[in-house]
């Protein structure tokens, strides 16, 4: 009977193994693993290959066009575009890791607890869930935004509680399919205590998807920056996010293209990278093509 | 059918509960929300005199209790209120902005099944080749990009470099049908191209579920031909979520098409919000979170009665 | 489509074959709210009230007043009541008469209405007498010269009596005036129709059939909507996309120096934050006003296209105070007067209400601050949010405009007298306010121009707001269009603009 148990419960990370391998093999996903790891590096460094201190402006050098001195050209008071946007990297990837990170540490917990206790604690949570996916999402986030004042903190906070709903439903459900499992029933009849199950047994198991939602969350959140910012509630002057940089630059689109072209650039960049990672990983994991 | 019959009334009754939190919410932020609506409207005179009249004849200094008993009160006989901003009441304001989002939101839907379901079908039959990734890069690409972004990129191009199409604004279909799709074809392009992306993921991934099937095996086996395998016995199949889910991103289209309509100056559902956030308009805020939300539960047990009407096993 | 046909057809008939529509569409920076001149608040909405509702008085480029539906009006010696003589023959929208009754009724529905935006405009109207059918009689509980001023805006517009008891609070959503055009339709956030209207007293100034209003807020599509031919008109061009505007040649330019002023308002004794050196030391806002280059400021971001300013009118408006000109820059002065009152490293925080314009300012401002040792923060808010912060006292600088009154009094009193509604510094200084008072209570304008002069030079000394810059208004229109002659209240005028 031990064996048995053993067994069961050694079985199922082995898979995740198979999910790199498999994940590997799919070239668009690794292009985006390498571009999101790429910008992350780029962000990091900013401080040390940025050529330029990113606030300094320069008032004989307002939106010129690249040169040699800037290599993306100047914004609209003076200052390093290029430098601009590699610490905007910071605030733009960094409104997509916290706010999923939110999501995350709110959203698990009370998905596993719904899907594990039942009950009703599990009708309440998912009432509540139900009204949150049923307001619209944007809507949600700007009003937020506007009740904790413009922010980049307040949007990462904002974007982070919008998206939670969806990691409560996608956990409990992943939880509800694991709890029936061999492995999770297992260890149950060794008698377990229930949060112990709930932590060692069942969410190893239903990572996978939240990973998954993860990653395309991040995609999802840094394009919510960009449209908080667009309405003047993300990243606040004078410090450059992409989003707010973008916002600047529509005004100068006729006459200084090149200052919404790097920040536009790099948001789809990173964000189709995080894209193509989440649609491999989803495929990578999914059972149904083995 | 008369497992049908129970089933729309428990997931009618479960929408009881649901509005119930919606409504709590859309009030929390009012109670939440700085600035006061009565500040926001008085403008730059701010007249003391003003402000105080428009606090007692909006119940802004009742305790918030008191507005949400007195709302709730209102909206069960069917009253949304009033607009403080366009002095206007909230159920006309909502049906008029409805019906211009509609038609972005369906002209988005075409757009996005036009290029989402064949893109999803190339990328499940040519599986793991060249045209897969590039098929699903093209997708992605779509709901890569900030709405707002390609918007603007485009009334630059069509309007302004080309002449094509009118920058902005809308028109009635019953005025000029050829200016309203002329009007609302960027628009829904930009809001289409996103869930195009969605779309194709879906299709991309029940093709292939579906292609794996025991019976679609067997039609292969019975010496078919590939494409009329896919045409015939796949694509029907794969198509039902694909529909489900369709119906599921109208919904969200509804209350997603914010940015857009603000860029392109259109005047629905979208336009309507934020200015009435930026302008404390709370009556305003509440009916069209209301009915979007609404909107969208509807919208969903549609999408499951679909699924339930095409997959007998549900009705287990 | 239809438009363009329509404008197209216009075009080769201009001569005057009246057979077709002519439409003029103008693009709109906002969405105006209510139509009631009574409780309208926007200034895009007084761009619309321009075609239709007609005012006692109007104003022109120089800020002389000009008759309207007044033809005449006079002082009484004492300063305390005005007579106003009415044009003759002139009707509403709904055909009935526009006389010293509708004056009476309107001016009583400003001072009465529940919500009224024009009470605090015009308060000092004790009473209202019809003397003839087309003589009115304005008494004062105070000689107040700023009065009249009033009458050019939407305090003077008249509406039809009928109409306005006939609607009540529903006026504002279809206005019956006495303007060169009736309401026709409007759908919210999406247009405003009007069209010709054939008894106007003045219809040979007019000639277009209809006018629609189209709000489009982002500057950038507004511009393209007129430069791809859908609009014949936009408002509100941005400074740095004239040079689009001017360098097509199927465009043409407008512009006209505002009335208004953007400024730093100063909290100088309202509340826990006005407990500072930079609100009780006058030489520290000096130090500040003193570190900011205003022509450097408006070479970056506006391409020099704005005007700097150092008072509450510009430099052009005929009550600019010329012996107190615009000062230049000087850093030395800056950390001198810093040094003097004890604060060198002098820090504080401006609060800015969100807006591309407004944070490219703040930004060069903060940079100019830098280099003279003073760490000016940044916190944006929400304009609703900013407001009731202002209005608490919860700020220590707030970044903040106003759009500008036709008499002078109208852009500084309020602000800054002691007792003041929107003085939100609670700035108070006695000396000021005389000045101020005496400014209000002559219709004499050598004198009035005297004391603003003296009021000018103590509010230099004290700063309790840093005037900035005026904007320039800049209007975008089809080379067809001809006639526009636009005036400091920044509306446009119907009359005379034509296609050529």
């Amino acid at each position: 009977m031990t064996a048995v148990v053993a067994a069961a419960v050694a079985a199922a990370p082995r898979d995740r193994w198979r999910a790199w391998r498999r994940l590997r093999r799919r070239p668009a996903a690794m292009v985006g693993l390498v571009v999101v790891a790429a910008f992350v590096a780029l962000a990091l460094a900013a401080p040390w290959i940025a050529p330029y201190d990113p606030l300094k402006t320069n008032f004989l050098l307002v939106r010129k066009p690249p040169s040699g001195l800037h290599w993306m050209g100047t914004d609209e008071i003076g200052r390093d575009v290029l430098s601009r946007v590699l610490w905007g990297a910071r605030a733009s990837l960094l409104a997509g890791v916290v706010s999923v990170a939110i999501a995350l540490a709110v959203g698990v917990p009370l998905g596993l607890l719904s899907g594990y206790v039942r009950g009703w604690v599990d009708g309440l949570l998912m009432r509540i869930t139900d009204g949150l996916l049923a307001c619209p999402a944007l809507i949600l986030a700007i009003a937020m935004a506007a009740f904790l004042g413009p922010s980049l903190t307040n949007a990462m906070i904002a974007i982070g509680i919008t998206a939670t709903p969806i990691f409560i439903r996608l956990t409990r459900g992943q939880v509800l399919a694991v709890v029936v499992e061999d492995y999770v029933e297992a260890a149950r009849a060794l008698g377990n205590p229930h949060l112990r199950i709930a932590v060692r047994h069942v969410l190893p198991n239903v990572l996978p998807p939240i990973l998954v939602q993860a990653t395309l969350a991040m995609a999802s959140a840094i394009i919510a920056e960009a449209a908080l910012s667009f309405l003047g509630l993300g990243q606040q002057p004078p410090a450059p996010s992409w989003g707010s940089m973008l916002n600047i630059a529509r005004n100068f689109i006729g006459q200084a293209p090149w200052m919404s072209w790097w920040p536009g650039l790099a948001i789809v960049t990173v964000v189709l990278a995080f894209n193509l990672l989440g649609d491999g990983l989803r495929d990578a994991f999914d059972p149904r093509e083995g | 059918m008369g497992g049908l019959l129970a089933y729309i009334a428990r997931r009618a009754a479960v929408a009881v509960p649901t509005l119930l939190v919606v409504s709590f919410v859309v009030f929390g932020l009012q109670l939440l929300l700085p600035g006061d609506p009565a500040l926001a409207l008085a403008g730059e005179d701010r007249d003391p005199e003003v402000i105080a009249y428009m606090r007692r004849l909006y119940h802004l200094d009742e305790p918030i209790w008191m507005q949400y008993g007195e709302w709730v009160f209102r909206v069960v006989r069917g009253d949304l209120g009033e607009s403080i901003r366009l002095k206007e009441t909230v159920g006309g304001l909502v049906a008029t902005k409805l019906w211009v989002t509609a038609q972005l939101a369906v002209l988005s839907m075409l757009w996005a099944v036009a290029i989402g379901v064949p893109a999803g079908i190339v990328s499940a039959v040519k599986r793991d080749t060249l045209w897969d990734w590039s098929a699903s890069a093209i997708g992605l690409a779509g709901l890569s990009i900030p709405n707002f972004w390609l918007g603007i990129m485009m009334i630059l191009l069509f309007s302004v470099q080309l002449g094509w199409l009118p920058a902005s604004g809308y028109v009635s279909p019953f005025e000029d049908p050829v200016g309203n799709l002329a009007a609302l074809a960027m628009p829904s392009f930009v809001l289409g191209s996103g869930i195009a992306a969605v779309l194709m993921r879906h299709t991309r991934s029940a093709m292939l579920t579906v292609l794996n099937a025991d019976y679609v095996r067997t039609a292969r086996a019975k010496g078919l031909r590939e494409k009329r395998v896919v045409r015939r016995h796949a694509l029907r199949n794969a198509l039902v979520p694909v529909v489900t889910l369709g119906a599921i991103q109208l919904g969200e289209l509804l209350g997603g098409a914010v940015l857009t309509e603000q860029v392109f100056s259109i005047p629905g559902f979208g336009k309507l919000i934020v200015d009435a956030v930026f302008n404390r308009d709370y009556a305003v805020v509440q009916g069209v979170v209301l009915t979007t939300a609404l909107l969208f539960i509807l919208l969903n047990l549609a999408a499951d009665l679909l699924y339930f009407l095409v997959n007998p096993r549900m009705r287990g | 489509m239809k438009r363009l046909i329509a404008l197209a057809v216009a075009a080769t008939l201009a001569a005057g074959a009246a057979a077709a529509q002519t439409t003029l569409r103008i693009g709109l920076a906002e969405d105006p709210d209510v139509m009631d001149p009574t409780t309208a608040r926007t200034f895009v909405g007084r761009i619309v009230f321009a075609a239709v509702c007609d005012k006692l008085l109007d104003t022109d480029k120089d800020l002389n007043l000009v008759p309207q539906l007044a033809t005449q009006w006079k002082w009484s010696d004492d300063q305390k009541s005005l007579t106003l003589t009415l044009r003759p023959n002139v009707k509403f929208h709904d055909g009935e008469p526009m006389d010293a009754a509708a004056v009476k009724y309107s001016l009583e529905r400003h001072l009465k209405f529940p919500g009224s935006r024009r009470k605090g405009e015009i308060s000092q109207i004790k009473a209202i007498t019809v003397i003839d059918p087309l003589t009115v009689r304005l008494d004062l509980s105070v000689p107040f010269a700023p009065l009249i001023a009033q009458l050019t805006d939407r305090a003077g517009m008249i509406v039809s009596p009928k109409a306005a008891e006939a609607m009540g609070d529903k006026f504002g959503s279809a206005p019956v005036c006495a303007g060169p055009y009736r309401w026709v339709e409007r759908v919210q956030q999406d247009r405003i129709v009007v069209e010709r209207f054939a008894d106007y007293w003045d219809k040979g100034a007019v000639a277009f059939d209809r006018i629609v209003y189209l709000p489009i807020t982002d500057a950038t599509v507004r511009l393209a909507n007129l430069q791809s031919g859908q609009i014949d008109m936009v408002e509100r061009v941005a400074a740095t996309d004239v040079d689009t505007v001017r360098k097509n040649s199927r465009l043409h330019l407008a512009q006209v120096t505002e009335l208004g002023y953007l400024g730093i308002t100063f909290n100088i004794a309202n509340g826990d934050k006005a407990k500072t050196p930079l609100a009780r030391d006058p030489r520290v806002r000096q130090a500040i006003a003193a570190a900011i280059d205003r022509e450097a400021l408006n070479q970056v971001v506006f391409e020099g296209r704005f005007n700097p300013g150092n008072q509450w009118v510009s430099p052009q408006s005929p009550w600019y105070a010329k012996s107190v000109p615009v000062p230049k820059r000087d850093v030395a002065k800056a950390k001198a007067l810093l040094q003097a009152a004890g604060v060198p490293n002098l820090s504080f925080t401006l609060n800015v209400p969100s807006g591309n314009e407004n944070a490219q300012v703040v930004q060069v401002l903060q940079a100019m601050l830098q280099e003279a040792g003073i760490d000016m923060k940044l916190r944006t808010l929400e304009f609703a949010t900013s407001l009731q912060m202002a209005t608490k006292g919860d700020f220590e600088a707030y970044f903040i405009g106003w759009s500008g009154r036709v008499d002078p009094d109208g852009n500084i009193w309020t602000f800054v007298s002691c007792e003041a509604a929107q003085n939100d510094s609670k700035y108070c200084n006695p000396e000021l306010d005389k000045w101020l008072k005496e400014a209000r209570s002559t219709n004499d304008r050598e004198r009035r121009m005297a004391a603003y002069e003296q009021a000018v030079k103590v509010a230099a000394q004290d700063v309790p707001i840093i005037y900035l810059y005026h904007r320039t208004w800049f209007y975008g229109l089809s080379g067809r269009l001809q006639g526009f002659r636009p005036v400091p209240d920044g509306l446009i005028r119907i009359q005379g603009l034509k296609l050529g």
